[in-house]
């Protein structure tokens, strides 16, 4: 007798539980639309760490690629083994081999327009990235976040809390989504968050979507050209030797900086210094307004140290300063630091590493 | 032959009213913000923008038919305008907050733009906006091409160069992006957004400074535009960033082989 009552009773523990969860129906959890950029087959490092944050909002994550007839195949395959991607979206045309935001944005609006499922939108804080999102967002009426460092989501107010950094990364913004905006647009710092991986095994679903022909865009490509190099690549390297206004010009620049990258296997950087006096180009500059780098090495040469050069920088592992003058800013920064000549620094360097 | 009246352009350069890009920014004790009793100019990308607009106009003269400079911030950004005026821009428009207003959203200040691009139209209209691509307080980086989606405009974003073509109604483009350049060819009405090599901008001469005394500010309030500036995200806290120390300094190249040794950095394998 006494364990059917204690049973009436679990039993009961049970359908109130239910009748509760009926009551206080919980909003679905987040779903995030992660736009992944790509270049020749390969998807871009940036948006492979848009997943991961995607991700770690904790629900669904549908990836959406964008391309034309010779891009998107390969594209697609790589993307559908993404571990914590369950749907890939895919939309071919001659119209986005050469994307603009004007002919890109259109298919986005229409696959956010009312009824929806996503939650969230979300990509790397690219030159691409972060001239078409916004653009979307307006579309819709919408804020959108840039840059994020961290992100946590709280499905029962969903509200989403990022974290950001402000005035060249001197201060982080906490700064919150309410649950009034229905969906949140967000560009993230691809330092901030560890590149999503691919698991052979893996096999999300695939959708081709219907392009959204723009008829008389406003904007035309013309051309791009992309600094060709062997090296590995500025945004993602794990070393970077980077070279500021005491390089004199480009010759001496890429005289002095080339051989301590080879030897380091590193990328080369730039201050605005350096580019804008025409010693390297624009894609290598370093800072609040270049690319924003993490590298387990930062070797900064005949470099200052202005606020807006260690905005790029500040988060590398280990941070190396050579510099004539001790009292560069460069050197509060810089774990190791040597006042010196770099012109007779770097070729002994370069020597005794051989060695 | 003077240029027809359909061939002379109004361009509008949005300015903001920053903390200078020199000052040593210290988080405020109740992490609501930074202390910003510290100097004040002009978004260094907003200058950048003026100063494009004064060398359209220099090179093509007669075909530019206005520069107006607007901006949307509290009393003390009327300097900031004034600064745009002794520059070279026309004319100027302020959308005046109280000190107390929290600071406007990219979408806010988007849509007060296309309301003053509205008010415009009776002038005949905006055909180019230029502006900074970034505001060096919040980053966010966003205005303009919230602008171009609001306006459905064509947008061309992180401009080196610009060159207009007045009778042909549009503008290439070259722009700065992550791997490299990209050019575009961009229809008239546009909005551009300025990176760091598009010019160098000048200083205004005493002289200039004492013309643009008597240029006209006009001064508006959001109501006036019909738009709400409240923002849409919470500011929860503001703080600073993990301390980042200097470390020790080393006598000679052995001693700086020794410490990457420590940390692990050794010639990379052929």
């Amino acid at each position: 007798a006494r364990s059917s009552a204690s049973t009436m009773l679990r039993l009961r523990g049970v359908i109130s539980v239910v009748s509760l969860s009926r009551r206080y129906a919980t909003s679905p959890g987040p779903h995030a639309l992660v736009f992944l950029e790509h270049r020749d087959g390969v998807i871009d490092s940036g948006s492979l760490s848009a997943v991961t944050a995607a991700h770690s909002l904790g629900g669904r994550v549908t990836g959406l690629i964008v391309g034309g007839p010779e891009q998107v195949p390969k594209v697609v395959e790589t993307a559908k083994k993404l571990k914590s991607v369950s749907t890939v979206l895919h939309c071919t045309s001659p119209q986005y081999s050469s994307p603009v935001s004007e002919t890109v944005s259109p298919l986005l609006e229409r696959l956010l327009s009312s009824n929806s499922p996503y939650t969230h939108v979300v990509s790397a804080h690219s030159s691409s990235a972060k001239s078409l999102l916004p653009r979307v967002a307006a579309k819709l009426d919408l804020p959108a976040v840039s840059d994020i460092t961290s992100l946590e989501h709280d499905t029962s107010s969903n509200a989403t809390t990022f974290t950001r950094p402000i005035y060249a990364g001197n201060a982080i913004a906490t700064v919150r989504a309410p649950s009034n905006i229905p969906i949140k647009f967000f560009t993230v710092r691809s330092t901030a968050f560890a590149a999503a991986q691919g698991d052979e095994g893996g096999q999300a679903q695939d959708e081709a979507l219907d392009v959204v022909e723009v008829a008389d865009s406003p904007t035309q490509h013309v051309k791009t050209d992309l600094t060709k190099s062997d090296r590995p690549e500025l945004g993602v390297a794990s070393r970077v030797v980077s070279g500021g206004r005491a390089l004199k010009n480009a010759e001496t620049f890429n005289a002095t900086l080339e051989p301590l990258a080879d030897v380091l296997g590193a990328a080369i950087g730039a201050s605005r210094a350096a580019v804008d006096a025409g010693y390297a180009d624009n894609s290598l500059q370093v800072g609040q307004t270049g690319k924003v780098v993490a590298p387990e090495l930062y070797m900064a040469l005949g470099i200052s140290g202005a606020i807006q050069h260690l905005a790029g920088m500040k988060d590398s592992k280990l941070i190396v300063a050579v510099n004539k003058d001790p009292d560069a800013p460069i050197f509060q920064v810089a774990d190791v630091g040597l006042v010196a000549d770099l012109y007779d620094v770097v070729p002994e360097l370069v020597e005794k590493l051989k060695q | 032959m003077r240029p027809s009246a359909a061939r002379l352009l109004n361009i509008l350069v949005p300015i903001k009213r920053t903390v200078d890009y020199a000052v040593k920014i210290r988080v405020n004790p109740d992490q609501t913000g930074i202390d910003l009793n510290v100097k004040h100019s002009m978004n260094p990308f907003d200058e950048i923008a003026v100063e494009e607009a004064v060398r359209l106009r220099e090179k093509l003269k007669d075909e530019i038919k206005s520069i107006k400079v607007v901006t949307i911030g509290p009393p003390k950004s009327s300097e900031t305008l004034r600064t745009a005026l002794a520059m070279g821009a026309d004319s100027a428009v302020h959308v005046e907050l109280p000190d107390s207003a929290p600071a406007p959203e990219p979408l806010g200040v988007a849509k007060a733009l296309r309301a003053v691009i509205a008010r415009e139209k009776e002038k005949g209209g905006v055909d180019l906006v230029i502006m900074g691509k970034q505001a060096i307080d919040d980053d966010a980086g966003q205005t303009g091409q919230i602008l171009a989606g609001l306006m459905d405009w064509a947008q061309a974003t992180f401009a080196s160069k610009v060159v207009l073509d007045v009778g042909k109604k549009e503008a290439t483009v070259t722009r700065e992006i992550d791997g490299g350049l990209e050019e575009l060819r961009c229809r008239l009405p546009l909005v551009v957004t300025t990176d760091l090599r598009l010019n160098e901008p000048r200083y205004a001469s005493l002289p200039n400074i004492m013309k643009a005394k008597k240029k006209p500010i006009e001064k508006l309030t959001p109501a006036d535009l019909g738009i709400d500036l409240t923002p849409r995200l919470e500011t929860l806290k503001v703080e600073e960033p993990p301390k980042r120390v200097g470390g020790g300094k080393v006598a000679n190249v052995d001693e700086l082989i020794a410490k990457l040794k420590e940390a692990g950095i050794t010639a990379a394998k052929a």
